[in-house]
Parts: structure tokens; sequence; C-alpha cells
């Protein structure tokens, strides 16, 4: 299963790094990554896929959410399916 | 990989526009929970409402964060339990029992404390309608409805003058709590059997025997879609509603799917309703002004709302293809909070209300009326408002809230998704003796049509 986390925030250094970090961590496989900085604002999409992942998307959720908040970051981690179906025919 | 416009449309949707899926309804029938004796009837209905919706408020969570997308409201709706109270009597025991049940799941409204009498009243209704009162006074949960109209069979007017008397009864018996009790009492005309939303859910007893519906939001996605084309025509107009209905029925197509295969019932339908809620920014009325409206209400909003109404359905019927329940544009106004600046400003009216309901997706809803109105008068408002429903072959329903103690111009509020508003104006003018005639107007020919 594959899901899209998403990274809102003020540019600093490392922040791909961090995310990364979490991904690894929970053996969470990284598949492509496109990330821009307009102004000062940092915007990251990731497409993991969750396979052997050793936690549930669930749980990824929360260790972003909770890894986006101590750095000033909004991270969200949401099935791919979601726009997949939003936006496919 | 997916487009990346598309990803940041869908979050900026959700996180930004109140993008939401406003309810996951788990319909259940409670045909097989029948008895002479109302005891074992009623643990009957607990025990099964327990067996099939037990694991329902868990999955909700877990598809909500599995998925991103936040899923507000997990309901049950029930058979209509004048039905099942027929043969056995005592209805209110059930509307504690569906209390008790409501509380054990943790959905936070369950509904179908309902009657269907639109061409007379079966064993047990009367009784079933006079309990209306007392049960939305002893219970939090309970919803309840009752149809009296329907274009097949013309209207009870018998079980309108009841409900004028039921819906003031109720909230002078909860009027300690804001008369929150009329709130959750909808007195429907061609009531939907698949609707998922409160309070005028209820499970059809053409129903199967569990099913899971879907209902829909996003007052705010369409406004904000709209601000994006600020000289367009209403050609223009019509195409961004369709999209971004379209776009939010997916979502609700996807989650509804999802949820009936997780709590292994069967997928119901997707109830594309743009439902507003007080918070700002998810407003139906901000998106009738976005069309060019100084103020809903004003000369104009009819054509405004027809046109999204209809352009909602056609987005929503080409994402899924099984959609149902009331699909439209929902105007109660202590909900929304762009009704209820215009209701404050005089710019809305109960009139021009009324006349917006023959081209919204239900009726006059949510709105509070003097304390001291007349059971007659609540009556002939909704005989009215059924007769518009009667004659068009659409839903109209009536929610309406006699702020008991109060009078034109104060405010009543309820706090929560309920919101509050201002007590508005109704004609002074009598409509007893038109009630008091009694009988059934009949069903209305359905050619010669102008």
């Amino acid at each position: 299963m594959k899901a899209v986390i998403t990274v809102l925030g003020k540019d600093a250094v490392g922040i791909l790094a961090k995310v990364s970090a979490v991904c690894a961590e929970n053996n969470v496989n990284i598949i492509d990554v496109s990330q821009s900085t307009l102004r000062d604002i940092f915007c990251m999409i990731m497409m993991v896929e969750m396979d052997k992942s050793t936690i549930t998307i669930g749980e990824l959720s929360d260790a972003m959410s909770f890894m986006g908040k101590k750095n000033g970051l909004v991270i969200s981690v949401m099935h791919e399916d979601i726009f997949n179906s939003m936006h496919r025919i | 990989m997916i487009n990346r416009r598309d990803i940041l449309e869908t979050i900026h949707m959700i996180q930004d526009e109140n993008l939401d899926i406003r309810t996951i309804t788990m319909g259940i029938s409670l045909l097989d929970c029948c008895s002479q004796d109302p005891k074992e009837a009623c643990s009957k209905v607990y025990e099964k409402i327990m067996r099939k919706a037990e694991r329902l408020v868990p999955v909700g969570e877990e598809i909500e964060k599995e998925y991103g997308i936040p899923i507000v409201n997990k309901r049950v709706s029930v058979t209509p339990v004048s039905i099942i109270s027929a043969s056995c009597g005592d209805p209110v025991s059930f509307a504690v029992t569906l209390e008790k049940a409501a509380r054990e799941t943790g959905v936070n409204f369950i509904g179908g404390y309902s009657a269907l009498v639109q061409k007379g009243f079966a064993a047990g209704d009367e009784d079933f309608i006079k309990s209306i009162p007392e049960a939305l006074s002893l219970t939090e949960h309970v919803c309840s409805s009752v149809n009296i109209g329907s274009t097949k069979t013309g209207i009870n007017m018998d079980a309108v003058a009841m409900m004028g008397r039921t819906v003031k009864r109720t909230a002078e018996m909860t009027r300690d709590n804001n008369c929150i009790g009329a709130a959750k009492l909808v007195v429907f005309c061609n009531a939907p059997e698949d609707n998922p939303f409160m309070a005028g859910a209820f499970h059809g007893a053409g129903e199967p025997d569990c099913v899971i519906n879907v209902g829909v939001s996003g007052p705010g996605v369409v406004h904000s879609a709209l601000k994006k084309i600020p000289d367009g025509d209403f050609t223009d107009v019509s195409d961004m509603v369709k999209r971004t209905a379209f776009k939010i029925t997916r979502i609700g197509n996807l989650v509804a799917k999802e949820a009936a295969k997780r709590l292994g019932v069967s997928f119901g339908i997707v109830d594309l309703s743009l439902a507003p809620t007080p918070a700002v920014g998810d407003s139906v009325a901000y998106i009738l002004e976005e069309m060019g409206l100084e103020k809903c209400g004003t000369h104009g909003t009819t054509a405004a709302l027809a046109l999204l109404n209809d352009a909602v359905k056609k987005g929503g019927v080409m994402a899924s293809s099984r959609v149902g329940g009331l699909s439209g544009a929902f105007i109660p106004v202590t909900e929304d909070a762009g009704m209820i600046a215009a209701a404050e400003c005089g710019s809305l009216t109960i009139e021009k209300l009324e006349a917006m309901t023959s081209v919204c997706s239900v009726g006059l809803d949510m709105i509070a009326i003097p304390g001291d109105t007349p059971a007659e008068t609540i009556a002939a408002i909704i005989a009215d408002e059924a007769a518009i429903g009667m004659i068009n072959s659409k839903t109209t329903a009536v929610r309406l809230v006699p702020a008991i103690g109060k009078k034109e111009g104060d405010r009543l509020d309820f706090g929560g998704l309920l919101g509050g508003g201002p007590v508005m104006r109704i004609n002074p003018m009598s409509s007893r003796r038109f009630i008091e005639r009694g009988g059934r107007i009949p069903a209305p020919i359905q050619s010669l049509k102008n």
C-alpha cells in the first residue's frame, strides 16, 4: 500500500532528513520525492510504500505529526487512494 | 505519481476549506425485533443495535486516520419505531433503549423514533406521535421524524394538526435546555428512506438488514472554488460547482465502500449534501452571496439556490452510481453563519425561506420562532411546506424550534453543530379554522403541469 506524505512549513536545514529518518526507523520505503520552496515556505510531497513497514499508516501519521509539531511543520500522511479517487475517473 | 497540484488541492480542501465526511450512518432494520412484550422487544432492539454497530465508531476513526479525512459524525438509523412498537405499545421505552444503545456504541445521534402516517394512522401511530415530546425530553441522542404527506398519497391534515401540537409540546418540555427537543424532530413530506443526515434519518422498511450510508459535505470547498471565477457567467458557475461536487462525492464514495467492507455490511448510498456548520467558511449562504447577492435572502436568492442545488446533484451522480438520500444543498438557518447574519439583518425572512425550499434539497430547517406561536400556526407552516413537496415531487421537511419564553428578535443558542440564531418573525394572522378542518388533502394530479 502506498501513502502520500506532505510537509509544509518555514524552510530550515534538515527537514527532508528528519522526515526520512522517521520513515527509515519504521521501514517505510520512500519511492518518490518532490520538493520546492516558494519565498520562505517549504513544501515537500513524498510518496512512500508501506508494504514492509513495521507500523500502520495511522501510527506513521501520529509519528509524523508529533515530529512536525516539534519542528513547526504541518505534516499529513494519507492513503494514496484518496487522491486517486478524487482526481482519476 | 499523482499530480503534485492535485495532492495540494486535496490537502488544501481538507485543511483550509472544511471538507469532511459529515456522517457515516449505519442503517439497521429492527423488523425482526417485534414482540408482544415491550421489555422483550426492547432487549431485542438493544441486542441487535449493539451487535451491528459495535465497531462503527472505531472503524470510522480508523478510516479517518488512514485517509486523513475528518469523519465528523458516526450515527445509527433504525426502522421507524412506530412499526416495532405497534404490537406491544409503550413507545417511550424504545426511546430509552435507543438512547442506551447510542451511549454504549458511542454514536452521536440515533435516528428512527419515527412514524409514517402520510395516508392515515395505523394501530398505535397516534399514541406514538403523542409520546414524541416525552421521548425527546428523556433522551439526548434520539432523533424523531414523522412523514405526514407524499406526492402519491396527499397530505394527512389530521397528522399535520397533531404535529403542530407535538412540536410545541416538545419545545415546552425541553425549555430548560434551549428547547432542544424540537431541534431533534423533523416533519417530512416525501421522506427518503435512506437519508444518513439527522435529525430526519430512519431506516426504511424496504431497505436491507444493515447498510452503510455516507453523507459528504463541503460548502466551504464550493465557496472557495467560486471565488476563483468572480467574473464567470452562470455556465461557468454551474460548471465549477459540478466539478467540485464531483470531487467531494468521490471521497464519500471511497469512504462508504471502505467502511462497508470493514464492517462487513452492504454499501447503501452516498448523500452528497452541502451541509453547513456554524464554523466560518462552511456556509451555503456565502456560496449564494459569492454568486453576486449582497445578502442571502434578497431577490435572486431562489434562482441562485436552484442553480447550486441542481449543479451539486449533476456533479455527484457522475461521481458515484449510488447517490441517494437528500442530495443537494441544505439551508438550516441556525447552523449556517451566513444565514444567521442574513436573518439578523432582516434580509432573510421565513417567507423567503419557504420559497427557497421549493428548490433546495429539504425544507424549513432549524428556524427559531416565537415561543407563543399557536400550535395551529406551526401546523399551517407544516402544511404549506408539505404542499410544496407534494406538488413538486420532492422531499420537504419542517424543523422549527419554538423558543419558549422568547419573542421575535431574541436569540436562541444550542451550541455545537446545531448553532444558534435569532427568533424569526411569524405572520400573526390565525390559521386555526383551516387546521381544525382535518381530513386529507388529496394526492395531486401528475399531468397538466403548469
